[in-house]
């Protein structure tokens, strides 16, 4: 039985300790502070809601990760669903190099990465901006998505699409009929999972930005001059659409099981 | 009805790579399946039965010689431009689809009207019984009911073959027996062409017109069930299909018809007499477990072969008694004795007893 306590009692703390941070951000949206500083309760409001587009720049940055988040993890979601396939389906020279980069790029320190991104972007004679940002975003998310389609493949029946040619199915039918729809939820949340790494990513793109400001970079530049509550209200509102995307695919994942 | 056959293998050999070695999987195949025919690959697993089936599929292509499809040479053709489909052994139906578009399939890639396809979908459905089912997902059927999606899949095409890779191992005992009458009926309402692959001998025996037992990459016997169960034509082919007494010996004499061996004082084994059995030649005879009477006392008869012998294990099944008797004449002899309402005396362990058979059922192997 007292086991069996500390076991609730652990449990209990670890959850606190992952969910306090978020409801104080989540609370402090609804915080009407008196000066800049958002950082003692002073009174409840719901103004921020309303005012939530009221911080200009605060906007551009936010619109700027979107576009950057949705653009990345797009073509991440692209090239490495084609990555992921390739090297769960067929046995080729490269192979091993590929999936040797694919860990090192999961793996290596960002702050590093950032840097050689930059300057390999100058040598280039690239000045960086948004496109630099888009193309650093693509290249450290495309190994998430490759590395969750790949174990899909790898535990599909090879005979599915045996079957499929067997029914005079051409390959380009057979992936756009067969492989691809069964491979959808791997990419799906290949998708997901980059789009998240973009959106709230800081270190690779401090480096690689040049003038853009996104979201993380804003907050990050106004932290010294006090942090407007709209950073509360986006920030929750980011939560809030993650909790509902992870609550849909749980529940269609669920049905599709049952 | 046309004499071409429906599949042909003329000079057919298929190597694989294997750690840089080529190794054989079929070593040299000439087979030619008619027609209409339920044609069974039988042997144990690596023989090469299923490579054989993969080459008229077109998933592998021969290292060397021609695989005909109704006449038409399809050595290197892809397995989409083939006229034959597959059942493939762990169904490989597509998870996302329904019942209804995994019928549907194969004739969409050949652009059969709307229509015609809910039609002919339809009858195949009712053949394989699961009208009803079309909205299901295969996730939501047995074992059974997936098979039959399997099976409707590759027929509604009406392929010159339809090719079926241990299509029953993944069932139980009792739906497996059940799906080999269906299978069987399904044949013969459809009239296509089956090649059956499988190591079950049973079920070869059962639904088959002919079979080719395969080993190590070649065919060792072709035949109808019963030539290959009653005339096993090498040891392989004894030893693989049922149980088998194999007596090893030398041809003493000819009595008429009869050669008679004499493994030891008392006992005979007469065997009849055919081109190449000569007195002083070695003879390699099987012997059926249910073609031998058990007798405890020394019968009278002399048209019979005659061996003796311990009784060293009795398994009683029901509808028959088995025995394990060692004798004189090879190994452990294995006897099937039907539980007929007269024998009601069973031998038992440690007991001398009297095996005798009919000269036909001494079967000389490979003479």
């Amino acid at each position: 039985m007292t086991r069996n306590r500390v076991l609730h009692a652990y449990t209990w703390i670890l959850i606190s300790w992952l969910v306090l941070p978020i409801l104080v951000m989540i609370a402090f949206g609804f915080n009407d502070p008196r000066g800049r500083y958002n950082q003692t309760w002073q009174g409840f409001t719901l103004k921020w809601y309303g005012q939530l587009f009221a911080v200009p720049d605060l906007t551009d940055a936010l619109i700027a990760s979107l576009v950057v988040a949705v653009l990345s993890s797009l073509i991440a979601a692209v090239l490495g669903t084609g990555i992921g396939y390739a090297l769960g389906r067929y046995r080729f020279r490269g192979a091993g190099v590929t999936n040797l980069i694919m860990f090192a790029a999961i793996s290596s320190p960002e702050l590093v990465m950032g840097a050689s991104l930059l300057g390999f972007f100058v040598s280039m004679g690239v000045a960086p901006g948004g496109i630099t940002l888009t193309i650093a975003h693509v290249m450290f998310s495309i190994s998430f998505v490759a590395t969750v389609v790949r174990a899909r493949v790898v535990s599909l029946d090879r005979s599915i699409e045996e079957a499929a040619a067997d029914l005079g199915a051409t390959a380009w039918t057979t992936f756009w009929k067969v492989t691809f729809p069964i491979l959808l939820p791997a990419v799906f949340s290949g998708l997901l999972l980059a789009f998240a790494l973009s959106i709230d990513d800081f270190v690779i793109t401090n480096f690689t930005a040049g003038n853009v400001q996104t979201f993380p970079l804003w907050i990050w530049g106004s932290t010294r001059v006090g942090l407007p509550p709209q950073v509360n209200v986006m920030g929750t509102l980011i939560f809030a659409v993650g909790v509902l995307i992870a609550v849909i695919v749980n529940l269609r994942s669920r049905r599709s099981k049952a | 009805m046309t004499t071409t056959p429906a599949i042909e293998f003329v000079g057919v050999r298929k190597d694989y790579l294997s750690h840089g070695e080529s190794v054989p999987a079929v070593r040299s195949l000439d087979l030619a399946i008619a027609q209409g025919e339920f044609f069974s690959l039988l042997g144990p697993s690596g023989c090469g039965k299923t490579t054989t089936m993969r080459m008229v599929a077109g998933f592998e292509d021969p290292s060397a010689g021609t695989v005909f499809l109704a006449g038409r040479d399809v050595t290197g053709v892809a397995p989409n431009k083939r006229d034959v489909n597959m059942v493939f052994q762990s169904y490989a139906l597509f998870p996302h689809l329904t019942v209804l578009q995994n019928v549907s399939f194969g004739l969409e890639r050949k652009k059969v009207g709307k229509d015609e396809i809910r039609r002919r979908v339809g009858a195949m459905l009712e053949i394989v019984s699961l009208t009803g089912m079309e909205k299901r997902h295969p996730r939501e059927m047995s074992g059974g009911q997936q098979q039959r999606v399997a099976l409707a899949r590759a027929l509604v095409n009406e392929p010159r073959a339809l090719l079926l890779d241990e299509p029953l191992g993944a069932l139980d005992l009792k739906l497996r027996q059940q799906m080999q009458v269906e299978l069987k009926r399904i044949q013969r309402e459809v009239g296509i062409t089956f090649v059956y692959v499988t190591h079950d001998q049973g079920e070869a025996l059962t639904m088959s017109d002919r079979i080719a037992v395969m080993n190590a990459g070649l065919i060792e016997q072709l035949g109808t069930p019963r030539e290959i169960y009653e005339k096993p034509s090498t040891r392989f082919v004894a030893g693989f299909i049922g149980t088998s007494n194999l007596i090893d010996g030398t041809v003493g004499h000819l009595d008429g018809d009869v050669a008679v061996l004499e493994p030891a004082p008392g006992e005979r084994v007469l065997v009849p007499v055919r081109d190449g059995i000569r007195p002083g030649g070695t003879l390699e005879i099987s012997v059926r477990p249910e073609k031998i009477d058990l007798h405890r006392n020394a019968p009278a008869t002399t048209g019979t072969s005659l061996l003796s012998g311990v009784v060293t294990e009795v398994v009683y099944h029901g509808t028959s008694t088995n025995y394990t008797v060692a004798t004189s004449a090879g190994a452990d002899f294995t006897v099937f004795d039907q539980n007929a309402s007269n024998a009601e005396d069973l031998a038992s362990r440690g007991e001398r007893v009297f095996l005798t058979w009919a000269p036909q059922h001494s079967y000389p192997i490979g003479v």
